[in-house]
């Protein structure tokens, strides 16, 4: 893993911790964005971390680009020396795999698709080895994902599986991005999956749809009261699958604004992690049901 | 105080000087693509330089004024009138309760920014009246004007008509338009042939330029240094693990058309961008319309903050002109 640093234009610095996606350029990517924060570095005004890079925007009036550079150099020692540790919270989302709205959505997009045949689940199972959709569904909802970036558009999670790197999953984009995704779709680009949180163009492949708003400028659910975005970096996500009953009594409590999601507080210690990963992925799924 | 949306022109949005501190969170910076512009414009009716006004794209709306107002129009060269009566642009002119202020055909440029005195008073979102219809965020519900609309404006102290902005105070793109861009970011993704010819095509502004960004068109496909993928970044060679994305960043999928993301871009995705517009030259993208020609030009960074010096001046000159 080596660190590249470079401008974005005359307003930003931009640092890559690795240019290939791993949990070790993730933590190393947020503790050295959180010691860029503490700094408190005058003209500094937005720090955006991302999957394995993180961004900061400055007012180059306040600081040099060439002084702002130097400052944020000299906290990656603090990044290398940070404790692999976070006190986060793990997430059950209801996902209805297969469900009609993305699947009506990805017929109407089909000729943008490396393979119009089928759907993006029989894709995707075929591309990974698996012997069916249902085969995929459950390696993807089986064990938890950590949520390594928000953005793209308002409050969007991006998501990378706790599992070794030969078990990732793994699928192309569209050839073509859509001009429409479903609100809440749940996609897969690259090794990552993701929740559209509004409705939108989009290019990640569609597995199924969660009723579960994340983003709402209106702030109707409980959940959303203290800010209208949902996810942030850190967050661990546990997907459960429903069928279309449980959907729909969820929909109905998410429209009476009373839908309360499963939430645990969880610590999770990526050197315990890479030492047992069945294990420590075991303890972080129960403490969703003890809580 | 307020005004009424007779007919809404093309694309007509509400916005300030944009919304800051939540792009970590997917949320744009937002705010009007040519700040120069609104500032100016804000200025002439006695505004502070922030204050929200309306950004009309290549087609002006037609509106029924209330209240005696102050107007401004600036920007692109998109004629006002008052009741029929044509206005001169970089200018503050009178509009009196029951007057209708339309526009004629535009001339040149491709945004212009309407400033009323009082400033528009929509309720601000994440500290800012900007619209971002994607998030359903600021402006009048979240979404560009419509017929109908009624939009509230402040309280104000009216300052005096006439005031007036130059021709050598105002800034709009050539023809063609010269774009200067910072290498960086991933631009050692590009082969030196690539890197050269980049700079040295001849490209136009394609169809798809809005808010989110402005594609170009007609320059020679760019070749990527051949590597294996990085594991989560995807197969094609402009792929990348999913980053930030700067504002004025140029990103070209699959080396075939750059796109400048601009003020409502995607905070981030898996597209490599080879550098970007420095932020003297954003404003001057916001004017231009498809299909104009537009060169790329390589600048360092000495030069960037140059060219950002030399904007700050001229807006400082623009106030003391003004008073």
């Amino acid at each position: 893993m080596k660190t590249r640093y470079t401008y974005g234009g005359d307003e930003h610095i931009y640092v890559e911790m690795d240019d290939e996606m791993s949990l070790d350029a993730f933590f190393k990517s947020l503790s050295m964005s959180n010691a860029v924060r503490d700094a408190k570095i005058k003209g500094v005004t937005e720090i955006c971390p991302a999957n394995a890079s993180f961004q900061v925007r400055f007012d180059p009036d306040v600081i040099s680009p060439d002084e702002m550079m130097a400052k944020v150099k000299e906290l990656e020692h603090k990044a290398e020396d940070a404790d692999k540790r976070l006190k986060t919270r793990i997430i059950e989302i209801p996902v209805y795999y297969q469900d009609p709205w993305t699947h009506e959505t990805l017929m109407r997009f089909r000729e943008r698709h490396q393979d119009p045949s089928g759907t993006d689940l029989d894709y995707a199972a075929r591309i990974n080895g698996f012997d069916s959709a249902e085969a995929f569904i459950e390696a993807h909802h089986s064990q938890p994902w950590f949520v390594s970036m928000v953005g793209f558009v308002a409050g969007l999670p991006f998501l990378y599986q706790l599992v070794e790197r030969d078990k990732q999953l793994q699928v192309p984009k569209y050839l073509r991005p859509r001009t429409d995704t479903p609100k809440q779709t749940v996609g897969y680009g690259g090794c990552f999956s993701c929740i559209y949180s509004v409705r939108g163009a989009g290019g990640y492949q569609m597995f199924g749809i969660t009723p579960m708003p994340i983003f709402d400028p209106e702030q109707k659910q409980s959940y959303l009261s203290d800010f209208m975005v949902f996810f942030k970096p850190g967050d661990i996500v546990k997907w459960k699958p429903i069928d279309r009953a449980e959907y729909d009594r969820i929909l109905a409590e998410v429209e009476a604004d009373t839908y309360v999601p499963r939430i645990a507080e969880v610590d999770f210690d990526l050197d315990a992690f890479n030492a047992d990963m069945q294990g420590t992925n075991a303890k972080l799924m129960e403490a969703l049901h003890v809580a | 105080m307020s005004l009424k949306i007779m007919q809404p022109g093309l694309s007509t949005s509400i916005q300030d000087l944009g919304r800051p501190g939540y792009f970590h969170l997917g949320i744009p910076i937002g705010g009007a693509m040519d700040r120069f512009a609104l500032r100016v414009a804000n200025m002439l009716v006695g505004n502070p330089e922030g204050a929200a006004g309306l950004e009309v794209v290549f087609m002006g709306p037609v509106i029924t004024f209330e209240n005696d107002a102050l107007v401004a129009v600036t920007g692109a060269d998109l004629p006002p009138k008052v009741d029929g009566v044509v206005q001169p642009g970089w200018t503050a002119f009178e509009i009196k309760a029951g007057q209708t202020l339309s526009f004629d055909f535009l001339k040149s440029g491709a945004r212009a920014y309407i400033a009323i005195s009082g400033g528009i008073d929509t309720p601000p979102a994440l500290g800012s009246r900007s619209t971002y219809p994607i998030g359903a965020l600021g402006g009048l519900d979240g979404r560009n004007i419509q017929a109908g609309d009624v939009i509230p404006l402040g309280e104000v102290d009216m300052i005096e008509p006439g005031l007036h902005v130059p021709a050598d105070l105002r800034r709009l793109p050539g023809n063609p338009a010269e774009l200067r861009i910072l290498p960086g970011l991933y631009w050692h993704r590009l082969t030196p042939a690539a890197q050269e010819g980049f700079f040295a095509d001849d490209w136009a502004v394609a169809l798809e330029a809005d808010r989110m960004g402005y594609r170009f068109k007609g320059g020679k496909p760019l070749e990527f240094v051949e590597r294996e993928q990085p594991f989560g970044a995807g197969a094609d060679p402009s792929n990348i693990v999913d980053g930030c994305y700067s504002y004025g960043s140029v990103q070209v999928p699959g080396g075939l058309e750059p796109i400048v993301l601009h003020r409502d871009a995607v905070s981030g995705g898996g597209y490599f961008t080879l550098g970007a517009v420095i932020s003297a030259d954003m404003d001057l993208i916001g004017q231009l319309q498809p299909h104009t020609p537009v060169r790329f030009k390589k600048v360092d960074m000495e030069e960037a903050l140059a060219a950002r010096a030399a904007r700050k001046k001229m807006l400082a000159d623009v106030r003391a002109h003004l008073g």
